[in-house]
């Protein structure tokens, strides 16, 4: 049975991995890796540096390239990566990393209308989109400005609205909260699970507590080769969760010890 | 910046005459600055009719020689087969000294504008290119990768991400190309010409005239700081990102 969960009228599907298998620098990152990501949920996905979550990601997200894999000894197998309604995930994905990723010669809203500008779309239409995905960020005086006169959470703030403005069903966000500071951290934790709610958001994280907070699924990689680990014990609340939730604090040391064992 | 530059050259000037007088030296080694002055005041009509053709063929060179370093790098980043049957021969190409291939463009090409600019080129498109290229591939991993989830085609990421993000690098490349191609220019004059500074020094030095060459000599670093300065100034303007990329 399909789950059907309908975003803006963009079906957002399950996702299905199974058999993924990455070596890197004579080391077996992981093997018969399989994730499975429930639809317009957030699952947080909860490891160490060095894991391969990271590599994981940008593999789902379809980007991994031959220069990636240079040396003889590397290789990897993407594996079956399959969608709950059977259409190809090409196109479907949009893709948040750690640092903001804005062009440093384009104005906040340039930046904002990038994916249209790639694909040749940039209508009318789109631009008052763009400035009105602004404003739900709360930049709307700053649709003119460059990058360079932005702090770091405003940056994070104008990433945040050009993955809204890609319409995607599925978002994959690489640690995208780690680089800022704690207050502005926990604004955009709450901007952006209000925003993208009911995507197929997978968060990439290795802060336990953000899982706890952001997770409807969590799912810890741990072990090397890595290995997945479902963590059962989700609080019922909805997210986001508040910071000062008992079932929260009570599962952060759970959360930990899982992870502490396996390394 | 200005201000430094002029307090530097002011320096330079007082040290110069310092060491001619104190060592004595002979007008005909090393005039002191008032000399070489009075011989630019002096020859100033025969300066500036001779400095135009050495200008002309230091911008065309320079203008030329960036277009085909440019172009060299955006067709090698966008059609693999370029990339690899091309680098080799841009490696090989500066493995030659340039300038050994100046008396061979003056019997191709005469005596006339078109061998000097050809040595420019020649000289100049390597710096260009590599630098170019260089940025062309080291775009950031990131973006490469938010291009990819956006669908955006080949050319549209290249016009886009790419150029952008490597026009610092070009940048650097042509700066380098600027300071070189006075000198390309003039070394062209050296093997064959009829007019141009080079052309001028060289006849000056063959007559002994040497208050003449020092004049000329005057006049070509003038002109190759003025030209670097604006060159600098406007990649400046035009590239205001360097720090960030």
């Amino acid at each position: 049975m399909i789950k059907v969960c309908r975003k803006n009228n963009v079906l957002v599907p399950d996702l299905d991995i199974s058999q993924a298998y990455m070596r890197y620098k004579n080391k077996t990152i992981f093997k018969n890796l399989s994730l499975s990501l429930p639809g317009g949920q957030w699952t947080c996905l909860l490891g160490t540096s060095g894991v391969g979550k990271s590599t994981l990601l940008r593999m789902i997200a379809g980007v991994l390239t031959d220069d990636d894999f240079k040396r003889e000894s590397d290789e990897c197998c993407i594996g079956n990566i399959t969608a709950s309604d059977g259409i190809s995930l090409k196109g479907r994905v949009a893709y948040m990393a750690q640092s903001d990723l804005l062009m440093p010669w384009c104005s906040a809203l340039e930046n904002v209308l990038l994916g249209c500008k790639l694909r040749g779309q940039k209508t009318r239409k789109n631009i008052e989109k763009a400035k009105g995905l602004l404003n739900m960020v709360e930049l709307e005086d700053s649709a003119k400005l460059k990058p360079s006169s932005l702090s770091g959470g405003m940056r994070q703030r104008v990433a945040l609205a050009r993955t809204l403005m890609e319409n995607k069903p599925i978002v994959l966000m690489d640690e995208p909260f780690s680089a800022l500071d704690a207050i502005t951290r926990y604004k955009l934790r709450n901007l952006a699970a209000k925003l993208l709610k009911n995507c197929m958001v997978l968060l990439v994280t290795h802060d336990p507590m953000e899982a706890l907070r952001l997770g409807d699924n969590i799912k810890i990689m741990c072990g090397s080769p890595a290995k997945i680990i479902d963590f059962e014990d989700i609080p019922k609340t909805p997210i986001p969760r508040n910071s000062d939730d008992m079932a929260v604090i009570a599962l952060y040391g759970k959360v930990l010890k899982i992870m502490e064992a396996k390394v | 910046m200005i201000k430094k530059s002029i307090i530097v050259i002011t320096g330079f000037i007082c040290i110069w005459q310092l060491i001619v007088y104190i060592f004595k030296l002979p007008d005909y080694l090393l005039p002191g600055p008032f000399e070489v002055f009075h011989s630019i005041w002096l020859y100033r009509g025969l300066l500036c009719s001779q400095a135009w053709p050495t200008i002309f063929e230091t911008l065309i060179g320079l203008c030329f020689g960036i277009i085909l370093g440019a172009s060299m790098s955006l067709s090698m980043i966008l059609f693999r087969p370029v990339r690899y049957w091309m680098m080799p021969v841009l490696i090989l190409s500066q493995a030659i000294p340039t300038f050994v291939f100046a008396p061979l463009l003056v019997i191709w090409l005469g005596y006339g504008l078109s061998s000097k600019v050809a040595v420019t080129i020649f000289a100049l498109f390597f710096p260009v290119a590599s630098a170019f290229f260089d940025g062309l591939m080291r775009t950031k991993i990131g973006w490469l990768d938010l291009a990819e989830t956006m669908e955006g085609n080949r050319w549209r990421k290249v016009w886009f991400i790419r150029i952008p993000a490597a026009l610092p690098a070009f940048a650097s490349g042509i700066k380098v190309a600027t300071a070189w191609a006075p000198m390309a220019a003039v070394i062209g004059e050296w093997v064959g010409a009829s007019k141009g500074l080079g052309y001028l020094m060289l006849n000056a030095n063959a007559r002994l005239d040497i208050n003449l060459v020092f004049a000329t000599l005057v006049v070509l670093v003038a002109f190759s700081l003025t030209l670097f300065f604006i060159v600098d100034m406007l990649l400046k303007l035009l590239i205001p990102w360097v720090n960030e990329v």
